[in-house]
């Protein structure tokens, strides 16, 4: 049995690709409007609850300022992160590892528990105990998985004026377009923030083999 | 500082890289592919017909933003925003087989439609308004649209850097119910700013499918040798065609 599955781990890295020319190319067309809004309309920056920072061109693809290119990068690869995002989750639950490694139980959300682990993140003591992975390890995965990618691809419709008739009921849901919008930069950057935690918790728990099993499997000590 | 350059490096090494892959002609052929299965997607999951949502007048924004030409002053424009549009003229034409030329009277007296729609500039803003005029369908039935006809093109008055603006969708959006040459916003006549005499509404799509200034539509089999061959000014400068993303 291989640590990580061969599934998994295509996903893996055909999602970091996804993600990261998707995130580099948000910021070229965040340039555009600096501003974010609540409601349904919002086109001043009087009325905006944030005004963005103006990204370099080092953060953005192109790397310079180009609605066009950015949104040609940016609705390209939508269609593979969202169609991998399903296949995923489609063989997460065939596999069963969604159930057997993810899912969290009842007793790890009592708070001693919790704060147990907490401790022995900051101690940077990775030891799992029983099962594949530790009650942080499983939210943090669980977030993203659930959570974070799936809401980049329901506020990326939510804020396409084309599938608007179908999906109005849920642009009302959020209270509007614009708040849509606000959202979809919300959950970019709450990605963003799981990447450095992830990138720097794999730096300090042996990078070599972690990085080494994500590409070849590695081996299941269980 | 030294591990910031270097993601910096890495940052601007792999948007080089895009960069490349876009200037490429494979490329640009996938780039461009992406945007009709959007296109698809849309029309099979939100039907060819359905409406784009209609708001309350509680909904109206407080000011209707412009963008692009805001004040024409090229051609004869600042003259007929001097006479009150009131030699104004939109023509129907191309492939038709009954061209028309129509009064700014001639437009008031059609059956009107009133949608109150959210305008979304590709920017990312949003604006909410009132618009009123006749359905484009009722214009090309009675200009009796031929069969070989694929698009409708809207030609413009204004010019940006010396171009004149022009749009085009196809025969979906031509015929969609919410498709409207509009003359008023929020009940009054439309202001130099919104387009005046008369704009577009393309209401499932972006802001720059809506031209303003409208002084003629043209139906026609291909978009090729029009403008740049794009099918509008913004498209033919990159961006994409179908702009319901």
């Amino acid at each position: 049995m291989k640590r990580h599955r061969l599934s998994t781990r295509i996903w893996h890295w055909l999602n970091l690709v996804c993600v990261v020319v998707l995130f580099m190319s948000g910021l070229n067309i965040s340039n555009a409007h600096r501003y974010l809004y609540w409601g349904k309309w919002g086109f001043a920056p009087e009325d905006a609850w944030l005004a963005v920072p103006r990204f370099p061109g080092w953060m953005t693809i192109p790397d310079y300022y180009s609605l066009a290119q950015a949104r040609d990068w940016h609705v390209l690869m939508a269609w593979p992160f969202a169609l991998l995002l399903l296949f995923m989750w489609i063989a997460m639950l065939a596999n069963r590892h969604f159930w057997r490694d993810l899912r969290t139980r009842r007793s790890e959300w009592h708070p001693s528990a919790i704060g147990r682990d907490i401790r022995a993140h900051l101690r940077l003591d990775f030891d799992h105990g029983e099962g594949k992975y530790n009650f942080l390890q499983k939210l943090a995965y669980g977030l993203v998985l659930g959570a974070f990618l799936p809401m980049m691809v329901l506020t990326g419709i939510g804020i396409s004026p084309g599938m608007e008739p179908a999906f109005g009921w849920a642009i009302d849901l959020v209270g509007g377009r614009q708040s849509m919008r606000s959202l979809h930069f919300i959950f970019a950057w709450a990605i963003f923030g799981f990447l450095v935690v992830h990138v720097l918790l794999v730096l300090l728990s042996g990078p070599v083999r972690q990085m080494r099993d994500m590409i070849t499997g590695g081996r299941d000590e269980a | 500082m030294r591990r910031r350059n270097v993601l910096a490096g890495l940052g601007a090494l792999f948007a080089a890289g895009c960069s490349k892959v876009a200037d490429s002609r494979a490329g640009s052929s996938i780039l461009s592919a992406a945007e009709d299965w959007h296109r698809k997607a849309h029309r099979m999951l939100a039907g060819r017909e359905a409406l784009a949502p209609e708001f309350e007048r509680d909904d109206i924004s407080p000011f209707f933003r412009g963008n692009g030409s805001t004040d024409p002053q090229n051609g004869g424009y600042p003259q007929h925003a001097a006479e009150g549009f009131a030699n104004w003229r939109l023509e129907v034409r191309g492939l038709v087989d009954n061209p028309l030329i129509l009064s700014m009277d001639n437009i008031r007296r059609l059956p009107q439609r009133s949608q109150i729609t959210r305008h979304d500039c590709v920017e990312g803003w949003s604006a909410i308004g009132e618009w009123t005029g006749p359905q484009l369908s009722l214009l090309l039935d009675a200009a009796k649209v031929r069969e070989e006809a694929k698009f409708v093109v809207f030609r413009c008055a204004d010019e940006l850097s010396g171009t004149p603006y022009y749009e085009s969708v196809d025969m979906i959006d031509a015929y969609h119910p919410q498709t409207i040459v509009a003359h008023l916003l929020n009940g009054e006549p439309l202001p130099v700013r919104n387009g005046a005499p008369l704009r577009m509404r393309i209401e499932r799509q972006l802001g720059y499918k809506h031209a303003k200034y409208l002084t003629a539509i043209e139906a026609v089999a291909s978009l090729d040798d029009i403008g740049g061959g794009a099918g509008g000014y913004w498209e033919d400068r990159g961006y994409q065609w179908y702009a319901g993303v």
